[in-house]
C-alpha cells in the first residue's frame, strides 16, 4: 500500500469521523450535565433532513444548516421538558425522539417533494463544498508532507474544521469557564449545584440545548457535505455510534476525538474491501467489513474499555430532599 | 445584648406537605454570637424549618427577620446572600471534584475559573489559620475522611461570607475526638461573633455546646429555653411528650454457654478488598456483646456473614455445630433453621419491601412455617395478617394497621415490625445491626427493653451499632472494630467514650503527632483495601 492510498483512507476517515464526533461532543455536553441522551441519532435524522430540504427549496446550504440545527433544538427542548421539566425517564424520551424522527422526516420528505421519502439532489451553493487550504496547491509536489497536505488536511467541507475545533473548544469549556464547573457538577452532584445557589435546570437546559446546536450540524453535515441530499434513515446508527464512542471516550473531549477517528476509520476501511484484499491476501466479505463499526460498538458497550464511569447523577432526574 | 436586634427571627412560620403539617406556626429568636440548639425527634420538622430558612422550601406562612431586617428568601442564593451558610447532613460536595472546585462552585469570580481558583486559594489558608479548619485543597473529596468533608462544607459557607451557620447532625458521621475537634471549630466561630444553629437528636450534643435551645414536637415549637436552666430529662420529655428513661435498665449479666464462637473469620468483599481480617470472638447465652466501631470497617460484612449473604473463610460454630460458609447452606433460610434470628443494619433495603404491606413483610423469611400454610399449595394469608396483629398490639406498632404498606410506618415503627418478626421466632442467636438508626426516642426506649428482655430469657445477642452511646448502655461486652480487625475487648464498666474513640479509629497507643490528625489519617485508610503505614 502506497502513501497516496493510505492518505485516501485517512482522507475519508475523517469526513466519516465528523459526524460522529460532533454527536460524540453533543452527548458528553447533555450526559456531563446528567441527561442522558439516546435520542442523538433522531436529532441528527431530523437535522439532516430539514436541512436538505430547506437548502434544496432557498438554494443556500447555510440557511439549510440553521433549519437543520433548529429541527434539532426542537427536539432537544421535547427531551429537555419530557426529561428535566417533567423528571420523566431519559430513556424513554429518548427512543420516543429516535422514532418520531425516523418516521417524520420519510412522511414530510414524501409529501414535500414526493419522490419517495427523500429529498432532490443537492449541488452547488446548496451544498458545503470542499474548500482548498492556502498554499496546498503549490505545495502540492514537496515529497511527503505536500501530499500529507493536500490529500489529508485540505480540501474538506468547513464543517469538518468546525468539528475539529469543537474538540479544543469544548475541553476549554469544560474545564477552563464558570460554566463548564457548574455543568460537569450539575451531573455529578445536583444537590451541590442546587445548595450552592445555581439552577440545576436551567445548567441542564443549557446543556441540552448545546446538544442539539451539535447534533444539527452533524445531521446537515449528513445530508449537505457528505451526501447530497436526505435519504430515509440516512442515520444509519451513527448516533449510536456516538454514544458507545462517548463511552470509549469516558466522557473527555481529547479521547472523543480519538475514538470517533477510530470508528471513522473501520468505517472508511468498509468503502475499500478492495485494499483489506491486497493487504491480507485474501478476500474478505464485503459485508462483514460493514459490520465492523457495529461489532467493535458491542465490545465496547460490553465493558472492555476498563473502569468508565459515568457522570454520577446521569440519568436521574433531580428532586429536592426533604 | 439586649439592645441588639437578634441574627434570626421567625414568626409565625408553617409549611404543609400535602395532609402532613411538618412546622405549625414556629416562632424563634437566636441572638448574634449564639449557639442555638434545636431538638426534636425524626419528622419533628427540625430540617424542613432549617430548609425554610435556607430558602429550599418556600413556607405557607410567615415571616423570616435577618439582623432586624424583613428578608424574603425564596432560593438559596437568597439565603447565601442574607449570610446564611448550612452544612447538610448529607454533605453536598462533589466527589471528584477538588476540595478548591467544591469551595468556588456557585460563588466563582468570573467567567473564567483561574481567578476564583487563585483567590480562593488565599481565601482558605487565611481562614484555616484563623479557625483552624486546615484541609487540603487539592485533594479531591472522595479522597479525603468525613471530619475534613465537614469541613470543607463549613469553609464552603465561610467563603460565601455566612454569619450564620446552621449545621444538621453534624456529629452523625463522626468518631468522638473529630466530634470534639468540630466543637471547638464551633467555639472559635462563635467567638469570632458568628450565629451557629445546631440541629440533633443528641441531648449530650445540645447540653454541651448551646446556650439556648428550642424543642420541637410534631412540627411544633414546644419550648425554648437557656441550656444552662435545663436537664437532658427535662428536654427528652419536651421531646417526647412523656417521661422517658434515658438509662437502660438492665441486671448484670448471667452468661451461659458460648452459642456462638467465631475463629478467624475473613472476609474479602467482589471487589477483592479485604473486609474482615482475622476476627475472632465469642457470644455467650444471656450476654449482649456489642460491636462498636465507624461505619465501614467491617461490621456490615461480619453481619452479612453471619446472616447468610456474604462469603467468608475461617470457622464459626452456634451451639457447637459448625455453620456453612460457603457453600449451598450459606444462605439465609438455612441460618434461620439454625436459630439464628437477623435484624439488618439497613432495614428498608435487607428488613423490609417497603411497597408491600406489613403483614407480607412479617411473614417474609419465615413464609414456609406450618402456620402460615392453608395446603401445599396455596399461604393461608388470613392466618398471617391475624399473627401480624398481634405481633403489632405486642410490639405497639402505630398505626396497628396490617395493610398498610412498609414505607408509610415511621422509621421506629418499621423497625419494630422488623423486630416482632425476628424476636417471636425465639432464635438462640440474635444479630442486630443499628437498632435505632432513625428511630425516634420513644422508640429508641422500647426497643432497648426488647432487647435486654430476649437477654433475660438467655438468649446470646450481638449488637452492632456507631452510636457509642448506644453500645455502652446496653452491652455487656464492648469489641472494637477498625478496618476489619477487632482492637480489643472492653466492660463497659471499665471503659469511656474517649478509650473507645480511639480504638475506633485504629490508635491503641499515644501517637507523635496530633491526635486528631492520627485519626484522620486512620480512617481515611481504613477500608480501601490498602494496608496502614
Amino acid at each position: 500500500m502506497d502513501l497516496l492510498t493510505l492518505l485516501q483512507i485517512l482522507d475519508s476517515t475523517m469526513r466519516l469521523a465528523t459526524p460522529l464526533l460532533l454527536a460524540c461532543l453533543a452527548g458528553l455536553f447533555s450526559e456531563r450535565a446528567g441527561i442522558f441522551d439516546i435520542g442523538l441519532e433522531g436529532k441528527m435524522l431530523a437535522a439532516a433532513f430539514l436541512s436538505a430540504a430547506v437548502a434544496y427549496t432557498s438554494g443556500s446550504v447555510w440557511i439549510g444548516l440553521l433549519a437543520g440545527i433548529a429541527a434539532s433544538l426542537v427536539l432537544s427542548g421535547i427531551h429537555g421538558l419530557a426529561s428535566i421539566t417533567f423528571r420523566g425517564n431519559q430513556l424513554i424520551s429518548g427512543v420516543a425522539i429516535n422514532f418520531l424522527a425516523a418516521g417524520l422526516t420519510v412522511v414530510i420528505a414524501q409529501s414535500w417533494f414526493a419522490q419517495g421519502g427523500r429529498t432532490p439532489q443537492l449541488s452547488g451553493a446548496a451544498r458545503f463544498n470542499p474548500i482548498t487550504l492556502p498554499f496546498a496547491d503549490s505545495l502540492r509536489d514537496v515529497p511527503v508532507l505536500g501530499p500529507i497536505y493536500y490529500e489529508l488536511i485540505s480540501g474538506h467541507t468547513i464543517l469538518v474544521y468546525v468539528a475539529l475545533l469543537c474538540v479544543p473548544a469544548t475541553w476549554w469549556i469544560l474545564y477552563r469557564t464558570r460554566f463548564g464547573l457548574r455543568l460537569r457538577a450539575v451531573g455529578e452532584n445536583p444537590a451541590a449545584v442546587d445548595t450552592a445557589g445555581v439552577s440545576v435546570v436551567g445548567l441542564r437546559f443549557a446543556a441540552v440545548g448545546i446538544c442539539g446546536v451539535l447534533c444539527g450540524i452533524a445531521g446537515a453535515y449528513l445530508a449537505t457535505a457528505l451526501q447530497a441530499g436526505f435519504v430515509k434513515d440516512m442515520s444509519a446508527g451513527r448516533g449510536y455510534i456516538a454514544l458507545a464512542a462517548l463511552i470509549f471516550a469516558k466522557w473527555r473531549p481529547w479521547y472523543a476525538l480519538y475514538a470517533t477517528l477510530l470508528f471513522g476509520f473501520l468505517q472508511a476501511l468498509a468503502l475499500r474491501p478492495d485494499l483489506i484484499e491486497a493487504v491480507l491476501s485474501f478476500k474478505v466479505n464485503g459485508q462483514l467489513l460493514d459490520v465492523l463499526p457495529y461489532i467493535l460498538t458491542v465490545i465496547i458497550l460490553a465493558g472492555f474499555v476498563g473502569k468508565a464511569i459515568p457522570p454520577r447523577a446521569g440519568g436521574e432526574p433531580y428532586v429536592k430532599e426533604r | 445584648m439586649t439592645d441588639m436586634a437578634p441574627a434570626i427571627e421567625l414568626k409565625g412560620i408553617s409549611k404543609a406537605f400535602g395532609p402532613v403539617q411538618a412546622n405549625k406556626d414556629i416562632s424563634i429568636r437566636v441572638m448574634p454570637g449564639t449557639v442555638h440548639g434545636i431538638i426534636g425527634e425524626n419528622g419533628a420538622g427540625k430540617s424542613t424549618l432549617m430548609s425554610i430558612l435556607f430558602g429550599f422550601y418556600k413556607a405557607d406562612a410567615g415571616e423570616i427577620f435577618i439582623g432586624g431586617q424583613k428578608t424574603s428568601i425564596p432560593d438559596s442564593q437568597a439565603a447565601i446572600a442574607a449570610g446564611i451558610g448550612m452544612v447538610f447532613q448529607h454533605f453536598k460536595l462533589v466527589e471528584n471534584f477538588t476540595v478548591l472546585e467544591n469551595v468556588i462552585l456557585g460563588a466563582e469570580d468570573s467567567a473564567l475559573l483561574k481567578p476564583s481558583l487563585n483567590r480562593a486559594r488565599k481565601e482558605l489558608k487565611a481562614l484555616a489559620d484563623e479557625y483552624g479548619l486546615n484541609v487540603e485543597v487539592d485533594a479531591l473529596i472522595q479522597d479525603i475522611g468525613v471530619g475534613m468533608q465537614q469541613r470543607v462544607e463549613i469553609l464552603k459557607a465561610l467563603y460565601r461570607k455566612a454569619d450564620i451557620l446552621i449545621l444538621d447532625e453534624p456529629t452523625g458521621v463522626l468518631t468522638p475526638a473529630e466530634a470534639d475537634q468540630l466543637f471547638r471549630i464551633l467555639e472559635r466561630l462563635k467567638a469570632e461573633g458568628k450565629t451557629i444553629i445546631l440541629i440533633t437528636h443528641k441531648l449530650r450534643e445540645i447540653m454541651d455546646t448551646t446556650d439556648t435551645v428550642s424543642v420541637m414536637r410534631r412540627g411544633e415549637m414546644t419550648a425554648t429555653v437557656k441550656t444552662s436552666e435545663t436537664s437532658p430529662q427535662e428536654l427528652a420529655e419536651l421531646m417526647v411528650g412523656r417521661k422517658v428513661l434515658l438509662q437502660v435498665d438492665k441486671a448484670p449479666a448471667q452468661p451461659g454457654a458460648n452459642i456462638l464462637e467465631v475463629k478467624n473469620l475473613n472476609v474479602t468483599d467482589d471487589k477483592g478488598v479485604h473486609r474482615v481480617k482475622d476476627v475472632s470472638f465469642n457470644v455467650a447465652a444471656g450476654e449482649i456483646l456489642g460491636i462498636a466501631g465507624v461505619a465501614g470497617n467491617g461490621q456490615s460484612e461480619l453481619l452479612e456473614v453471619l446472616g447468610g449473604y456474604e462469603k467468608a473463610t475461617g470457622t464459626i460454630l452456634v451451639n457447637g455445630l459448625e455453620l456453612d460458609l460457603t457453600g449451598a447452606k450459606s444462605d439465609g433460610q438455612s441460618r434461620r433453621k439454625r436459630g439464628i434470628a437477623h435484624v439488618p443494619e439497613d432495614r428498608q433495603r435487607e428488613g423490609l419491601i417497603m411497597d408491600y404491606s406489613a403483614w407480607e413483610n412479617t411473614a417474609f423469611g419465615y413464609h414456609h412455617d406450618e402456620k402460615y400454610q392453608r395446603s401445599s399449595l396455596f399461604m393461608d394469608n388470613n392466618a398471617i395478617r391475624q399473627d401480624t396483629i398481634e405481633k403489632m398490639e405486642r410490639f405497639d406498632v402505630r398505626p396497628p394497621d396490617p395493610k398498610l404498606a412498609s414505607k408509610n410506618f415511621s422509621g421506629g415503627n418499621q423497625q419494630k415490625i422488623v423486630l416482632a418478626r425476628e424476636i417471636e421466632r425465639n432464635p438462640d442467636l440474635l444479630l442486630i445491626g443499628q437498632p435505632t438508626r432513625g428511630v425516634d426516642i420513644g422508640a429508641i426506649e422500647f426497643i432497648h427493653q426488647q432487647i435486654v428482655a430476649l437477654r433475660d430469657q438467655g438468649k446470646a445477642i450481638l449488637l452492632v451499632s456507631v452510636e457509642l452511646e448506644e453500645i455502652l448502655s446496653l452491652s455487656d461486652r464492648v469489641a472494637v472494630m477498625f478496618d476489619g480487625k477487632i482492637m480489643g475487648e472492653r466492660l463497659p464498666s471499665e471503659t469511656n467514650e474517649q478509650e473507645l474513640g480511639l480504638l475506633m479509629a485504629g490508635i491503641t497507643e499515644m501517637p507523635d503527632k496530633p491526635i486528631v490528625e492520627a485519626i484522620e489519617e486512620n480512617l481515611a485508610h481504613a477500608g480501601t483495601g490498602k494496608e496502614l503505614h
